[in-house]
């Protein structure tokens, strides 16, 4: 995973509530075995009309939209199935970091996972921020810094955001995780051999 | 200071505790399936790493599979998906109920009825409704594929600790009133995040006097008000169904396990950082309306107004959910006409719920204009249906009688809902497109479900002569 440290770009809204996985990525798409190919599937419903032409109502398809790295999202973004499917999409499509003011618990996890970096906000700041992205469209630019916690437009509006240390890490780090737990080797062995003993 | 389940659940499982990170967790038992597992296998392959428990590790087609003509898979992309998982499995020694095996089903309804699932053991698979295996007593989530791949190489998974969550339902359901009614209730009342970041113990009255298919229902949906994990503390209706099963202890040893159960249940003086309070009286048959578990009404109830929403956001919301599913806001819940009926899932299709939607449909015949089928959560309830001669009352009725599998609850297989058609269905989600693109889902419990596809439209099932009060325990 490559390693998340400071990093600037342009920003999409989708200033809607309870954004579930399967609008993310319905269900259809999930049938491929790798872990990529999954950004032109992502939003698919909204972003296509049934005649397979883009929808021109919808948020993302918009100009300003376009080539955007940083959504910014309604609240509780992410709710239902755990598909990874669903990062994998946003990455593979362009996103690396998503801001909301919640995110359901697996999609949070599993954004991690992939080096996508999910911010959570306050409601008031949340609001804020859609307000400056919408006012100003496709010059809108956040930094968003991880190792300080800060995103900030660089014309006034800040924030800082909470993030578990050892995620925080993980990230600037680019580490895989798996190498590191398997360095825990003995402490895992230590556990299989007293629950033997103690079922025993 | 008394502890919960959860808690308990949680020290027996610590593997490594250190300061600024999170608790390192043993896992008792991963479940599989196709759709979440190819991308895990692989990235085991590509590094060289096995699967450290194949043994604590167990595997089935659920998903993906057709429910008729089962061995013929149409679509290409589906059956390389489920090639895949034979391969796999075979690869890493892992066991798996393949489309030959009378244990394969729904992840979720076979692990319990092999007896795989047992309290206090920590489970994972990656699908959300892993929380089902709560209703043992088993602090049991869903992962992602990634997770998935270091259950695979670790056995372990980095979980902070969660919040805890009291549910506690008082008093008695009343007739007609189900489990499904249960939870649609709770998740209408408190919203679709109500739970985010908690584990739910669910207790009280009416969760001590129901069947363990019953809190499978209600633990299964936990996910669909957010939360992490929904559980229910062990008790003799859990050991009661659990006794016999294949994978559990047998005969005395069976006795000294359930011993070791019954520590497990939450101490009576156990604290939790929230707790919510639910009168059963309070709840009727419900029927979801809308785009998320959360939009539902009593049966006897409307669709909500515009200008009943109090914010804007809220607002947007109700009136994107109303135009997707071409209903009119203010609109009675039992002027809703149904096509399709599917009672299946891994919420309900267990043999009680079939046995409640029979009684319900016994003797009646299924509305000319609504296409009905009965999808039972594994092989073996199917079977056991058969026996009691369940599936010749839905046949007689006009419902399709299928093979096991997801189904229709998500549309992955050619269990589909044609857009702009209603489906009263017995799954957990009616997300937009959920069973088909521009399929309108509208979820209810099963003996609801029977009821619609009598009629073709939604009816207060208390109000027809041959329903059952509670389904049979």
């Amino acid at each position: 995973m490559e390693p998340f440290i400071v990093y600037s770009g342009k920003t999409a809204v989708l200033n809607r509530v309870n954004v579930d996985t399967d609008q993310i990525i319905p269900k259809q798409f999930l049938k491929r075995i790798e872990r990529t190919g999954f950004g032109q599937y992502l939003f698919f419903n909204w972003r296509f009309n049934d005649d397979g032409t883009e929808n021109q109502e919808f948020e993302l398809n918009q100009p300003e939209a376009r080539g955007a790295s940083i959504l910014i999202a309604g609240d509780n973004f992410g709710c239902g199935s755990s598909r990874e499917h669903a990062p994998w999409s946003l990455l593979d499509y362009g996103y690396k970091v998503v801001i909301s003011s919640s995110f359901a618990d697996i999609f949070h996890q599993n954004c991690l996972k992939n080096g996508i970096l999910p911010i959570k906000l306050t409601e008031l700041q949340l609001e804020e921020l859609i307000k400056h992205a919408t006012e100003q469209k496709s010059s809108y630019q956040l930094e968003v810094d991880l190792p300080k916690q800060t995103i900030k437009d660089g014309a006034g509006f800040s924030a800082t955001f909470d993030i578990h240390p050892y995620w925080k890490e993980m990230l600037v780090n680019g580490w895989d995780e798996i190498s590191i737990t398997l360095q825990y080797e003995e402490k895992i062995k230590q556990y299989e051999e007293k629950t033997i003993k103690v079922t025993s | 200071m008394g502890k919960s389940i959860i808690e308990k659940i949680w020290e027996n499982h610590v593997v490594s505790s250190e300061e600024n990170k999170p608790d390192l967790l043993y896992i008792d038992m991963h479940y599989i399936h196709e759709v979440t597992s190819p991308q895990a296998f692989e990235g085991l392959r590509v590094k060289g790493r096995k699967v450290r428990r194949p043994d604590k590790t167990f595997a089935t087609m659920d998903h993906n599979v057709p429910t008729i003509n089962k061995y013929f898979i149409t679509d290409e992309i589906a059956k390389k998906q489920l090639s895949a998982l034979e391969k796999n499995c075979r690869e890493f020694g892992i066991k798996l109920a393949d489309l030959d095996s009378p244990e394969q089903g729904i992840v979720h309804v076979i692990g319990p009825e092999l007896g795989i699932t047992q309290p206090g053991m920590t489970i994972v698979c990656g699908d959300s409704h892993t929380s089902t295996h709560g209703a043992f007593g088993a602090l049991a989530f869903g992962i992602g594929t990634s997770e998935v791949e270091h259950v695979f190489a670790s056995q372990t998974l980095w979980q902070t600790k969660p919040k805890t969550l009291k549910l506690e339902i008082t008093g008695q359901l009343g007739e007609g009133v189900t489990a499904k009614d249960v939870i649609l209730y709770i998740i209408s009342q408190y919203g679709v995040n109500f739970g985010g970041g908690h584990v739910v113990e669910y207790c009280g009255e009416v969760i001590r006097s129901m069947s363990m298919e019953q809190r499978m229902t209600i633990c299964n949906m936990s996910i669909e008000g957010g939360a992490r994990a929904g559980l229910v503390s062990p008790d003799e209706t859990t050991y009661s169904y659990m006794r016999g099963r294949k994978h559990v202890p047998q005969g005395s040893e069976f006795d000294l396990q359930v011993e070791k159960w019954k520590t497990l249940a939450s101490d009576e003086d156990a604290k939790y950082d929230s707790v919510i309070s639910i009168d059963g009286s309070d709840i009727s048959p419900m029927v979801s309306w809308g785009t998320n578990p959360g939009m539902c009404s009593p049966v006897t109830g409307h669709v909500p107004l515009l200008s009943d929403q109090p914010a804007e956001a809220k607002r947007d919301e109700l009136a994107r959910a109303l135009t997707y599913m071409g209903l009119e806001e203010g609109m009675e819940i039992t002027d809703i006409a149904v096509q399709h009926v599917f009672i299946g899932s891994c919420t309900n299709a267990r043999i009680e719920d079939l046995r409640a939607a029979s009684e319900v449909i016994k003797g009646k015949k299924v509305k000319e204009s609504v296409r009905a089928m009965v999808v039972p959560g594994s092989q073996k309830v199917k079977k056991q249906a058969e026996e009691e001669g369940l599936a010749k009352i839905f046949q007689d009725a006009g419902f399709e009688w299928r093979d096991s599998g997801c189904s229709m609850c998500l549309g992955m297989n050619p269990d589909i809902v044609p857009s702009g058609e209603h489906c009263a269905s017995t799954s957990n989600r009616n997300f937009e497109g959920r069973q088909g693109q521009g399929a309108r889902t509208h979820l209810v419990s099963p003996i609801m479900a029977a009821a619609a596809a009598i009629h073709g439209k939604f009816v207060d099932v208390r109000n027809l002569s041959n329903h059952v009060e509670q389904p049979i325990a």
